[in-house]
């Protein structure tokens, strides 16, 4: 771990201003992940600014509908909201599908978003990884990348973004609520928060310089049946090979979003339209344009049959 | 004492707290932290520093250049130690490669240097600020692909041959011919390979976590080029092994560098990335095997081959050697073979063999039954041997089977399994059950002890011997409480001391019949000073509630202690009966397996375990030995590989998010029984191993299991979802 300075924010403008100003600054909030990438030097910042006193961690109800989730509420809290279990079932199941209890007590909701990808490659310092190191390469490819992207990826990294409460946001139509240096604040849809590797994998999501997660706003409940399906090897506290987060009407239409697969949550209005058509069309439809490797090529199939398996439990919901 | 004849009835037949469930008498202090592990240690003389190891990036090749420079300048280091610096060393006869890299690198994570500074994050940020110029050169790191040039191995890995075996096969009606893998495991045990080292003038101790004291002094000794008196070695308590502490490893050495270059202590402990490229690990396997039978179900022809890797002048994965004497057979062949890899160094992980070449004996055997249209455990039963197959004048001290197969497929309920795969869904799921025999040798060590009885009656035991979490402490505790005749409350146990009697340590579950066979040895010892103390004359002495008693004389066993305490020692040593008779243990492994018809997740439900392993010394903490072996087989059934990157030569996935092994959620409702034995031909404890044979043949039980809920045999482990889901059938 490298030296770093550390202060306390003042204030959500103050910590974006902040952030802005001083090199080498980032924010930390449960740190669940961020510490873990400083001790093996793959993070190196150095300046923390801590955002953790800054409020933000209530989940409050949108004037006109919806729920808008502070930045610092944990993952535990945001999973057990009633609110939340009640009308946005998929969220609170995605949530618990992840990590480990101790872990989701400490993890923040914006923190969650932001969290790195786990590519071995780019866990190990030896190893080349254009995301860790520009321009160094990537090893995953040609190497060891069953739990690595088969969609959205590029030529330079085939990293997946690991989050299961992000699946569940896209297929909310989640928004994420920022702040500026300057004081001023935009929502970005989550379609457009996380960004495509393409020849810069280092940069990972639309945030601008400083600007910082003040909340997540959750559009009124979407009717349907929701579900949450995590595909993995053991039973719990694994990352998934595949995941599909869907909310499915009795009509069979709905919205449906695919985790482990890509370098964003992976999700097409198109897709969703083919629902009432069967999990062969809808796949067919997400996954056109992959790309997978001798390891990961099965996720494909895989995803196809767990939406089936999706599509087969709203309908026997 | 020498055991050279069956056993005759002894004080331990009593069985008055042996064989009695007993928790462990270490169980307080483990669980309220007062049980100090290696890197705990506070009793050392002087400012501790921490010492963090560097590992190399290359696997193969060499260290071109070092530039230690800023990290010597590095706030609050104290010493850094690489190849250039650490002095002349040698290596223990235990290691294949060398503990500490230079110029030569050997494989991925070999320790390259060792950085000491006042603080542990202080050592870890100036081991980052090694500037380390490798060249690095092409390695061999793909099993398959040297296959080709792997070689046989002489003495007892020598190929065997029984008959004509390649006639039998030939003109067997019913043959099966097939390959298994199974993949380089890890040994993912909770506590790091950790040390304190601590230099008193050329006097080194060192807090280390180690399974065997004995070995491991040895080899730190031929490393150092000291002589072994002025080592010590003490490892009390140890948080896993499973193999991966047999020897001498990196942080015992690194930390003794670090200490003698910064003349102060210092504690290592590898950091997690580590342990999977710096230690050791089981290797992979390829496997062949060929049975041919009658058609009437007897086996007529059984050959096994097996391919490992390992570093120049490593050893082989014997995983052949449950088959020399599983099953009958009149013609027979194994044969391994030894590929050089540049991968890091293969070496024991539980039941090393038995482990692996069961996971593939024991589908091979279902895919034959399967062919004759018979019931698994009936061709199993059918094919059953009293004698060693290869030699059978030599007939087994005990086997029970057969029995552990019938009684676990009734208690099971095997009678309600399908024959025919497929056919039992429980909604998305897909249920089968599946069995597989065990079998793991018993293997007995010299093992010695010194029993300590003072004025108030207690009991005090030294040994060299370790509790790697197996219960030692309290086998140890119960054997000297039945021999003396006292309460456990009266009895201390001090493990893991290289001043104390060297032991057969902890290794290839030879470790609870031998200690306490070296107990017994020196307990006898101490009952015949104890009867000289009290003067009672010639007669068969009883020691009982506290009391000794020769014919019609009788005194408390604390009166002959008044006078001063009574030490005795002794080393139990072992004649030919070994050689007279195959000393084995057995089992029989059911498992229910529900595998997800969409998605393919396969998930264990139920699983049984048979044991017929002599003795059980104390049911409680050998019921804990089979559920976790049983917990680990599971963990190799679906899950555990260490993942090669055949271009950069090392296992990619080195942490415990990336080599997965069984959560809670993995593990099943678990039953063990164990039989009613008690082995004369072993031991006066008359118990064998058990801690590994909990493993032996889980995984083909597993394996057998999904086989029976989805009608797709899978013979590459782990059997994950992505080998099979094309062959689920398709789904809506």
């Amino acid at each position: 771990m490298r030296p770093f300075t550390y202060e306390r924010a003042a204030s959500a403008q103050d910590a974006a201003a902040k952030a802005a100003a001083t090199p080498g600054a980032k924010f930390i909030a449960g740190g669940t992940n961020l510490l873990d990438l400083m001790k093996l030097e793959i993070e190196t910042p150095t300046h923390l600014i801590d955002v953790n006193g800054l409020g933000m961690d209530k989940i409050e109800p949108i004037d006109g509908g919806g729920l808008r989730i502070g930045a610092l509420v944990r993952n535990t809290d945001l999973a057990s909201d009633k609110r939340v279990r009640s009308d946005y079932g998929v969220l609170t199941r995605a949530l618990v599908a992840g990590a480990s209890g101790q872990l989701r007590n400490k993890a923040t909701t914006a923190g969650n978003l932001l969290q790195r990808t786990r590519c071995p490659y780019f866990y190990d310092v030896n190893m080349p990884c254009n995301k860790r190191k520009p321009g160094s390469g990537c090893a995953a490819i040609g190497g060891f990348s069953r739990q690595l992207g088969v969609v959205g990826t590029s030529d330079a990294c085939i990293a997946t973004h690991p989050s299961d409460m992000a699946v569940a946001m896209r297929v909310l139509d989640a928004s994420v609520e920022t702040i500026r240096p300057d004081g001023t604040t935009r929502a970005i849809p989550i379609a457009d928060f996380h960004v495509l590797p393409g020849q810069t994998p280092q940069t990972e999501t639309a945030l601008e310089k400083g600007e910082m997660i003040i909340s997540v706003a959750l559009p009124k409940p979407r009717g349907g049946t929701h579900i949450y399906r995590k595909v993995r090897d053991r039973a719990s506290y694994a990352f998934a090979l595949v995941s599909v987060a869907a909310v499915i009407g009795r009509d069979g239409k709905g919205a449906v979003a695919i985790g482990g697969v890509a370098p964003k949550p992976w999700r097409e209005a198109e897709a969703d339209a083919l629902l009432p058509k069967g999990a062969g069309p809808v796949a067919d439809r997400l996954f056109a344009d992959a790309a997978p490797r001798e390891d990961n090529a099965f996720k494909i199939m895989l995803a196809k049959r767990t939406i089936a398996s999706v599509i087969a439990e709203a309908r026997d919901a | 004492m020498k055991f050279e004849t069956p056993a005759g009835t002894n004080p331990i037949d009593r069985m008055t707290v042996v064989g009695k469930p007993t928790t462990r008498i270490d169980g307080p202090l483990k669980v309220s932290g007062g049980a100090t592990y290696a890197y705990e240690h506070q009793d050392v003389p002087g400012k501790m520093a921490y010492g963090y190891i560097l590992g190399s990036a290359v696997a193969k090749g060499a260290i071109r250049s070092i530039d230690t420079s800023r990290a010597e300048r590095a706030p609050g280091v104290v010493a850094v130690v690489t190849h250039r610096n650490a002095g002349k060393l040698g290596k223990g006869k235990n290691n294949t490669a060398k503990l500490l890299a230079g110029p030569e690198v050997q494989h991925y994570h070999q320790a390259v240097a060792v950085v000491v500074a006042e603080t542990f994050e202080q050592a870890r940020a100036a081991a980052a600020m090694i500037d380390v110029d490798y060249a690095r050169d092409g390695g061999r790191f793909d099993l398959v692909a040297a296959k080709t040039d792997a070689k046989e191995q002489p003495g007892s890995d020598a190929p065997t041959a029984v008959g004509d075996f390649e006639g039998a096969f030939a003109g067997a009606p019913v043959q099966v011919d097939q390959t298994y893998t199974t993949p380089d495991h890890s040994h993912a045990m909770m506590e790091p390979h950790a040390t304190i080292a601590a230099w008193e003038s050329d006097k080194l101790t060192v807090w280390t976590s180690n399974q065997m004291i004995n070995w491991s002094l040895k080899d730190l000794a031929a490393t150092m080029g000291m002589p072994v008196e002025k080592l010590r070695l003490i490892s009390p308590y140890i948080g896993g092994g499973f193999g991966g502490k047999l020897f001498l490893r990196a942080d015992a050495l690194m930390a003794a560098l670090g200490a003698r270059a910064a003349k102060r202590p210092v504690k290592v402990a590898l950091q997690r990335p580590l342990m999977t490229n710096n230690t050791t690990h089981r290797p992979a396997t390829l496997q062949r095997i060929r049975l041919g039978c009658t058609q009437d179900g007897k086996i007529s022809a059984i050959g096994h081959e097996s391919w490992s890797g390992d570093l120049e002048g490593g050893g082989l994965e014997v995983a052949v050697q449950q088959t020399k004497l599983l099953y009958a057979g009149a013609n027979r062949m194994t044969a391994m073979r030894l590929a050089v890899l540049d991968l890091p160094e293969g070496n024991a992980m539980r039941a090393p063999g038995e482990a692996p070449g069961l996971m593939a004996l024991e589908i091979a055997i279902d895919e034959m039954a399967e062919k004759l249209a018979m019931d698994p455990v009936a061709f199993r039963v059918l094919n059953d041997t009293q004698v060693d197959p290869e030699k059978p004048e030599r007939p087994f001290s005990q086997r029970n089977l057969v029995r552990c197969l019938q009684d676990g497929a009734e208690r099971f309920g095997w009678s309600r399994r399908k024959a025919k795969p497929g056919q039992v869904r429980d909604g998305r799921w897909l249920v089968g059950m599946g069995v597989a025999a065990a079998f793991r040798n018993n293997i007995n060590g010299k093992s010695g002890a010194r029993v300590r009885l003072s004025s108030s009656g207690e009991v005090t035991v030294e040994t060299d011997m370790t509790d790697i979490g197996t219960g030692t402490y309290t086998i140890i505790a119960q054997t000297a409480a039945e021999m003396m005749g006292v309460p456990l409350a009266k009895v201390v146990v001090k493990l893991g001391d290289s001043s104390s009697p060297v032991s057969a340590g902890s290794g290839g579950q030879w470790g609870a019949n031998s200690s306490t066979a070296g107990v017994y040895a020196a307990c006898v010892k101490l009952r015949e000073a104890v009867v000289a103390r009290l003067g009672f004359g010639p007669g068969e002495a009883v020691f009982e509630n506290g009391k000794v008693h020769v014919g019609n004389r009788s005194a408390d066993i604390a009166s002959a202690a008044k006078s001063g305490e009574i030490v005795a020692e002794d080393t139990m040593e072992y004649g030919d009966l070994a050689k007279k008779f195959q000393q084995s243990t057995f089992g029989a492994h059911f498992v229910e397996v529900a595998v997800d018809r969409y998605t393919g997740e396969a998930r264990v439900r139920r699983m049984l375990a048979v044991c017929a392993a002599g003795r059980i010394l104390n049911p409680m903490a050998a019921r804990s030995q089979v559920i976790g072996a049983m917990t680990m087989g599971v963990g190799g059934a679906l899950m555990e590989e260490l993942a090669v990157d055949k271009r950069f030569g090392f296992f990619v996935n080195h942490d415990l998010a990336g080599y997965e092994v069984p959560v809670h959620a993995d593990v099943p409702h678990q039953d063990v029984v164990f039989i009613d034995e008690a082995d004369d031909k072993v031991s006066p404890m008359k118990a064998k191993g058990v801690g590994e044979l909990g493993l032996c043949g889980v995984g083909a039980a597993v394996a057998n299991a999904v086989y029976n809920a989805t009608g797709v045999r899978i013979r590459e482990y782990p059997i994950t979802l992505d080998k099979y889901l094309d062959r689920l059938g398709e789904v809506a």
